[in-house]
């Protein structure tokens, strides 16, 4: 006789997941907040994330006066393109072959999140906010971008005034892609210097 | 007022509590490379208080060498952080890099 299946036990919900659920339900309960509210602020965040900034690193590859906008004054660059950057400054930096500039927040985790969503895993690391600062060619290797030595890094600590957006090198072969197609080789690694942005045809690596 | 191009040292008021400038930049010589604007002090509004003044806050550019004696890198890394001004005081010489 064949073993009946188990049925599967629900996955336990933690502490603070249960504690969440309970001071939304209270807060729509005592009309601080509606439903409706909660749900617009959840597709609003659902819009942020990586392929925004995709799309601008894409925009910027292709059309000259756009990037020249963008290093300049990013905030207005942004907002010419349709996508509000709520808080603080931007600050865009470019990656070429005689820089490779790569941001991090030694002091908390600082990232330009209304446009970008959440930070990568490893940026939110207090081993990665303090050794990026201190030995950076060591820590991007680690990430797997080795910087040749006549390359220079240079690190921006980020703060609550200033964010930073890395534009990485447009890879070769790519002259005929048209922004869709360009936007999809960079991953959100690459938008914060940890990464570059991968040649046409190759998987991008996984990392948490 | 500091002006871009000109050398400043990072000053060490042993100041605690909600401190924005991190203590392996203090006491290390960079250059200014822009101002960036005027902001609320965090070190006020992190306690409630809101009403300013607005203080200038300065991009400055650190070489790598000057930060760590014994940074692994290329000559040529730099470190980049925002300053707000008083923590900033004029150092000697206003030769980029000099």
């Amino acid at each position: 006789m064949a073993a009946k299946p188990k049925p599967r036990k629900p996955a336990a919900r933690g502490y603070y997941d249960l504690a969440a659920q309970a001071v939304r339900e209270l807060l729509v309960e005592k009309r601080v907040i509606s439903e409706t509210e909660i749900l617009n602020l959840l597709a609003t965040a659902a819009k942020r994330g990586p392929q925004v900034g995709a799309r601008i690193v894409a925009k910027a590859w292709t059309d000259q006066a756009f990037k020249k906008k963008l290093l300049a004054d990013g905030k207005r660059a942004l907002a010419d393109i349709g996508i509000p950057f709520g808080e603080a400054q931007l600050k865009v930096v470019e990656n070429t072959p005689r820089v490779h500039h790569l941001i991090c927040c030694s002091l908390c985790s600082c990232y330009p999140r209304s446009i970008l969503g959440q930070p990568p895993f490893w940026y939110r690391n207090p081993e990665f906010r303090s050794r990026a600062v201190r030995e950076p060619r060591k820590v991007l290797k680690e990430l797997g971008v080795t910087v040749p030595a006549r390359t220079a890094v240079y690190v921006h600590e980020s703060n609550a005034d200033i964010r930073y957006l890395v534009v990485p090198q447009r890879p070769a072969g790519t002259g005929a892609l048209d922004e869709a197609a360009l936007a999809a080789l960079v991953t959100r690694d690459c938008l914060v210097g940890g990464a570059q942005a991968r040649a046409p045809g190759r998987k991008p690596k996984s990392r948490a | 007022m500091f002006r871009p191009g000109q050398r400043v040292r990072v000053r060490n008021p042993r100041k605690t509590g909600h401190v924005r400038t991190p203590s392996f930049i203090r006491g290390k010589t960079g250059v200014v490379e822009t101002w960036v604007g005027t902001f609320l002090n965090p070190e006020e509004i992190a306690y409630g208080r809101t009403g300013g003044p607005a203080v200038h806050n300065y991009r400055v550019v650190f070489r790598q060498h000057d930060v760590w004696p014994d940074y692994a890198g290329s000559r040529g890394d730099r470190l980049y952080l925002e300053v707000y001004e008083h923590w900033l005081e004029p150092a000697a010489g206003n030769l980029r890099g000099g």
